[in-house]
């Protein structure tokens, strides 16, 4: 039973995996670059989350949805000031400029908050739950939905939205956008805003499991981005399954390969990043780049 | 009566290249009118220049109002512009490109303008939601047509509508473009190398020439005048 007891505490980590790489995913489909701040931005909007709940006593769910509206915010003013004005250089260029963000929100962080190790409380409590015999315990339950929630929220916003379509189009074609009419840089900052509301959903969600400080993020960043290539980094559906599957696939290889245990987690991450590039370099669901010559 | 779209001495440059040197032109209310020449006369630069996607100089005016700003505005303003080479979004379906067309429109209108659509072009019923990506190429122009159609602009500009198409495709093309005109009144500006079937289309043309207008007139007088007609349109 400590499969089945693994396979539901993996599913509640991969949640918060897939979250972060959608957030990775969409932002690669929509300027081509690998968001490296991704894993900071989350991290900050999780202090701000602790903020609101601890030293203003806010409840927690109206402290969780203010989080959510200022990392939205947040992600549109970044696009705006700091990767608009990069983008018409090299895609490396950007790339720089979120490495750059990285530091920025790390240091920021510390000199607010210090670097000390907070601890956040979990809106689903300790309780546990008896299911045939297996105890789950709530919060992960209510990570898997949140987690999952959200993802269906966006889902549907792209799918079934005027607006979800033009950011879709912009994404994937942006002369021919601006054509029909679309403003493409506000539907790109707009999908910074999203990919940042999806950070603040994935740090909330593993706070109160890893603990509150500067570096939280890092590792899940890890395993984030070992999701997204796994599912195809231009794959949001290969985001969310790969994360699933990592977050499962790393509690199971943890649980039954005795040489791995725990601390050898992060390394496996890095192997799967590994073995995809080199064996399937598009994942799961993404398309093989086919180069023209 | 003032023109509809009208260019007074409009330059435009890609870096150090000149591509525009000073072109005028009009498009009447309700006309069809087709820009000719060779490669690199400044054909699709004219296009490019009126949607705002290259940097200009000169006055371009819709309506007797100046036209300013990216294409977005230029759209916004009721001017529809097919590039070339098809231009749909390949990764979406046929009913999410027709739905983009009408992106500036109000949603109330969208589902009759996609069943408008369907009257012209038929095929498109059943391959809703197909991939654009996945349709032939005579398939992918119509279907940029329609998109185009679908904001209901008041000048639909085409950039070489027969470019890799056989023929017959061509022509239903052509022939979908001057119903178009003769039963909605809807003003065109087309941009062809194929001078035979422009020409037929047209009610005037304009031939262009390393950046500027060579000759214009009626589409008669042009397909009637044997030296221009072995001069600059090659048949």
């Amino acid at each position: 039973m400590t499969g089945f007891f693994q396979v539901v505490s993996g599913l509640a980590s991969g949640g918060i995996y897939a979250s972060l790489a959608l957030a990775i995913v969409l932002i690669h489909r929509a300027t081509g670059v690998i968001n490296f701040a991704q894993g900071e931005m989350a991290m900050f909007s999780t202090y701000i989350l602790w903020t609101l709940t601890t030293n203003h006593g806010w409840a927690y769910a109206p402290a969780f949805v203010a989080t959510l509206l200022v990392s939205f915010g947040g992600g549109v003013a970044i696009h705006q000031l700091a990767i608009r004005p990069n983008e018409k250089g090299s895609v490396l260029r950007v790339v720089i400029v979120t490495i750059g963000l990285l530091l920025a929100f790390n240091g920021l962080a510390t000199m607010i908050w210090s670097g000390e190790v907070r601890s956040v409380p979990s809106p689903f409590g300790s309780r546990t739950i008896d299911v045939g015999g297996v105890v789950i315990s709530v919060q992960d339950l209510g990570t898997i939905a949140v987690a999952l929630g959200t993802v269906a929220v966006l889902w549907a916003l792209f799918q079934f939205t005027k607006l979800g379509l033009a950011m879709r189009a912009a994404a994937v074609n942006p002369v021919e956008a601006r054509l029909v009419g679309v403003r493409v840089p506000w539907m790109l900052s707009l999908g910074w805003g999203l990919a940042a509301v999806l950070g603040a959903v994935a740090g909330s969600l593993a706070a109160p499991t890893v603990f509150l400080d500067p570096n939280m993020m890092q590792a899940i960043l890890i395993y984030a981005f070992a999701a997204a290539v796994l599912g195809g980094i231009d794959s949001p559906l290969g985001a969310v399954v790969g994360g699933l599957l990592i977050g499962v696939g790393l509690n199971l290889i943890g649980t039954y390969v005795d040489f791995v245990g725990a601390d050898l987690r992060l390394p496996a991450a890095l192997v799967v990043i590994l073995v995809v590039l080199l064996v399937k370099p598009g994942g799961i669901f993404g398309k093989e780049e086919v180069k023209k010559v | 009566m003032t023109a509809l779209l009208e260019l007074r001495d409009v330059e435009a440059r890609y870096g150090p290249v000149q591509a525009l040197r000073g072109i005028s032109l009009e498009v009447p209310e309700g006309a069809v009118v087709a820009v000719l020449g060779a490669n690199g006369a400044g054909k699709t630069t004219t296009l490019r220049a009126v949607s705002g996607m290259v940097r200009r100089t000169g006055e371009i005016l819709l309506d007797g109002k100046p036209l300013r700003g990216g294409p977005e505005a230029v759209a916004r303003a009721g001017v529809a512009h097919v590039p070339e080479g098809r231009g749909t979004f390949t990764e979406l379906s046929v009913t999410e490109n027709l739905r983009l067309g009408a992106y500036t429109s109000r949603e109330r209108s969208v589902q009759a303008d996609i069943d408008r659509m369907k009257g012209w072009f038929p095929w498109i019923a059943e391959r809703g939601d197909q991939r654009a990506g996945t349709l032939s190429g005579g398939e992918q122009q119509m279907l940029a047509l329609a998109r185009a159609l679908m904001g209901r602009p008041r000048l639909l500009m085409l950039d070489e509508p027969s470019l890799g198409l056989a023929p017959l495709i061509v022509r239903e093309i052509f022939r979908i473009v001057r119903e178009l005109n003769s039963s909605e009144g809807l003003a065109v500006l087309v941009v062809e190398q194929d001078a035979r079937i422009a020409l037929e289309a047209a009610s005037s043309a304009y031939v262009l020439e390393v950046g500027k207008v060579a000759v214009s007139g009626p589409s008669a007088d042009l397909r009637d005048d044997e030296s221009v007609r072995r001069s600059y349109l090659g048949y």
